[in-house]
């Protein structure tokens, strides 16, 4: 009882032993801020790859693809039929990416994916990140006629600048575009036929043509012959962009675009024969997806499966079969995905196919994320152990300065294990408090995240959190509360074992020594 | 008489997890000489405190006898040994060669757990810088033998009857003004009657005092007699006391004089 007493009295007056246990709450709190910043970025990174990628991944090691996709989903279900929830073929090509901006025109590189906009949804969550509410219903490669997000869908309408420019998104910026380009034609050709009136028949200069006119020109295998295309009222096949393809964030959170849903871009890719050729097409920007995830942003583009099979010569001419070059597989919930992408390796030759999870396909990155993680905790466990010692010296002080307290105790018949107990108790208690404290301030700290990295922007004058870095609009947390539990442990854990040693010393006293001690 | 002699009955304060036989064992030396009555009791005591390689005797052979309800005062100038004599008689300390037994059981060589026990239940200690705990209050430092002794539940428990306890010692030595004041806001005598309370709490058979009235002037050093006498003759408790100043041995039952380490006769 004594010990329960005088740890409470030792805690409420020994000002300095409070002071020495700050140090265990700031390394509590920042472990906390930094686990849950840390887990909330993991959440929110693998939620968009795996988002973006099937669960698994079944695919050919030849770039052209192999025939037959139907054939291929048949046997891989199969094999694993009861895990699937859902497949859908693509075909991925590097492709190179042309934008026209102000007559010039802008090389972007990119990785082209056709989809089957029917199946591709029921494999991935990619629908949820484009900008147009029907296309976030059932993706549809038509342009549509406006009504594009303005505000950031996935972001609070209150945090996320307004992307003005979407509103005239679509089939009106379309027809501005395309009546600008008429006029410009028209000034052109008059120019030109006032230049030949007044006899210098100069060339004219081609850059100022309309450049979907010279695209289509030099392509008119896209348009059926003999018949002009009129860009006002039609379309190319729709393609949907990262928008980090044609789109770049400015410091102060605000979107540029380069171009716009309505807008042509040519895109070139090789042909599906050997050797490979270059083969160039238009296709006109029907959406854009927003991952937040900048690696897919920056380079994933998509268009229609059928599409890019009859472009790059994928379909057989006999049996009317397309190639593919991937087979996307949604996993039922619960499913091994380890253990049936190891069943379907097995049953496919491994030398011309490839089957892996989405983990698989990004275990760098979340293995440097993993790293990153355990670093930083090593580090800041290391300091609460540092602060352990600040413990164990005023602990040690705290003992010579109770020694002829210790005798009367023990005079008293008070015994070792009792006097142990005191300042073992003591040390338990203020790791308790230190830990507490430094779990509600870490806690505090998540929930206030983001207010608190605005108000050291504006003290500093520099984003502490770049949306131009970043696609968040906020500082994603998460709070596991088991890393809580662990973090808070080890701190009282800590506080009571740097009290062991002195507490074994307070222990050891002889009893008529500790009362003579002055 | 034959029941004080009785090897086979565990002394109370032996603990049952030690066996009886060893533990109790009787000194043979010290049973010769034992008189009915006799509650504590040394003999041939020798304690030495080593400075180096030298060791510097400080008792050589001791033998006394307190007598039950007996108040002796052991007298001798500073440095003579008569606190270490105390020391030892209370098993604050183990001496180097001689026993000391209490009610005719042997108690120096008893386990560390056994004399904490001991000391908890059944002796009394006055100090002469009153060694109050500055943490606790008043009535907090007179509870502290029983917060030592219960565990947390034993002692809310059995906490009004120890409280009621403490509060009798408080009015008994005239502090229960003071009950709830930290010890640095009383004044010596105050302090020392505070601790002559906490002594007496778990109904001890002896008090041992080392130089009660030492940091006290003559007036409150009389207050402080006068309780102990009273306690002496009311309570019959056993006390012994160790001072310097011949007129408070002289409040005594009997007076005996250390020196250089022995008791001088006469």
């Amino acid at each position: 009882m004594y010990k329960l007493l005088l740890c409470w009295r030792y805690l409420r007056t020994r000002y300095i032993a409070l002071v020495c246990i700050i140090s265990v709450t700031l390394g509590v709190a920042t472990m906390i801020v930094v686990n849950s910043v840390m887990a909330g970025f993991t959440h929110e990174m693998q939620d968009r790859l795996n988002g973006m990628l099937g669960d698994l991944i079944f695919r050919s090691r030849s770039l052209d693809g192999v025939l037959d996709a139907e054939a291929h989903m048949a046997q891989i279900r199969q094999v694993a039929g009861e895990a699937i929830a859902g497949m859908s073929p693509t075909v991925h090509v590097p492709a190179l990416m042309y934008l026209t901006v102000g007559g010039e025109l802008l090389p972007r590189q990119i990785t082209l994916v056709g989809i089957d906009e029917q199946t591709y949804a029921s494999v991935s969550s990619f629908g949820k990140y484009l900008q147009h509410p029907e296309n976030r219903r059932q993706l549809q490669f038509r342009l549509r006629d406006g009504g594009y997000d303005v505000v950031d869908h996935q972001a609070d309408a209150s945090v996320a600048k307004p992307r003005t420019v979407m509103k005239n998104a679509g089939w009106p910026w379309r027809r501005y575009k395309s009546m600008i380009d008429r006029q410009r034609a028209d000034e052109q050709r008059l120019l030109e036929s006032n230049a030949a009136a007044t006899g210098s028949a100069a060339a004219a200069p081609a850059a100022t043509q309309n450049p979907f006119q010279q695209m289509a020109a030099a392509h008119g295998e896209a348009e059926p012959e003999g018949r002009d295309f009129d860009p006002a009222s039609e379309q190319h096949a729709g393609i949907v962009l990262g928008i980090g393809i044609c789109g770049f964030r400015m410091p102060d959170g605000s979107d540029q675009f380069l171009g716009l849903p309505g807008d042509d871009v040519k895109v070139s890719y090789p042909l599906s024969v050997v050797p490979p050729e270059i083969t160039s097409h238009d296709y006109t920007i029907v959406d854009f997806y927003e991952s937040k995830m900048s690696e897919y942003d920056g380079s994933f583009a998509f268009v229609p499966l059928r599409t890019l099979q009859k472009n790059r010569g994928m379909i057989d001419p006999k049996t009317g079969l397309g190639k593919f070059t991937t087979i996307q597989i949604k996993l039922r919930p619960g499913a091994d995905a380890e253990a049936v992408r190891d069943r379907l390796q097995n049953a496919f030759p491994a030398q011309l196919y490839q089957v892996s999870t989405w983990r698989d396909e990004q275990g760098p990155l979340l293995a440097a994320v993993h790293m990153e993680t355990m670093v930083l905790n090593v580090l800041l466990f290391l300091i609460i152990a540092v602060a352990g010692f600040g413990i164990l010296a005023i602990f040690c002080m705290i003992v010579v300065e109770k020694t002829r307290d210790i005798g009367i105790l023990k005079s008293l018949g008070a015994s070792r294990s009792g006097v142990m107990g005191i300042f073992l108790g003591y040390g338990l208690c203020l790791g308790l408090v230190g830990a507490g404290v430094g779990t509600g301030l870490g806690l505090l700290f998540v929930a206030k995240i983001n207010e608190i990295a605005d108000l050291l922007a504006r003290l500093t004058g520099q984003p502490v959190f770049d949306p131009a870095v970043y696609y968040f609009y906020r500082i994603p947390t998460i709070v596991e509360p088991l890393t809580v539990t662990w973090v808070a442990a080890g701190a009282v854990a800590i506080a009571v074992l740097a009290s062991v040693l002195p507490a074994r010393r307070a222990a050891r006293l002889h009893p008529v020594r500790a009362l003579r001690y002055e | 008489m034959s029941n004080l002699l009785d090897t086979s009955v565990a002394p109370p304060w032996v603990s049952s997890r030690r066996s009886t036989g060893a533990a109790a064992a009787l000194d043979h030396a010290a049973a010769a000489g034992a008189r009915r009555a006799i509650h504590l009791a040394c003999r041939g005591l020798q304690k030495s405190y080593r400075k180096g390689p030298l060791g510097i005797p400080v008792l050589q052979g001791i033998d006394l006898d307190v007598r039950e309800g007996e108040f002796l005062a052991i007298v001798g100038p500073s440095g003579c040994g008569k606190s270490t004599l105390l020391h030892l008689l209370g098993t604050l300390d183990q001496p180097d060669a001689g026993v000391v037994t209490f009610e005719g059981h042997r108690i120096d060589d008893l386990p560390a757990a056994a004399r904490d026990l001991l000391r908890n239940r059944h002796f009394g200690m006055v100090f002469q810088f009153y060694h109050l705990l500055p943490e606790l209050t008043t009535l907090e430092n007179v509870l502290a033998p029983a917060l030592i002794a219960e565990s947390t539940i034993g002692y809310w428990l059995r906490r009004s009857a120890h409280r009621r306890r403490a509060w009798e010692l408080l009015e008994l030595v005239g502090l229960a003004h003071r009950a709830r004041h930290k010890p640095r806001e009383l004044s010596g005598g105050e302090m020392q009657r505070a601790a002559i309370a906490r002594a007496l709490l778990s109904r001890p058979k002896v008090l041992l005092a080392d130089e009660p009235t030492g940091n006290l002037d003559r007036s409150t050093g009389e207050q402080i007699m006068h309780i102990l006498g009273e306690l002496n003759r009311r309570e019959r408790l056993t006390i012994v006391m160790v001072t310097h100043d011949p007129w408070i041995a002289g409040q005594a039952d009997r007076t005996v004089h250390l020196a250089e380490g022995r008791i001088q006769q006469g």
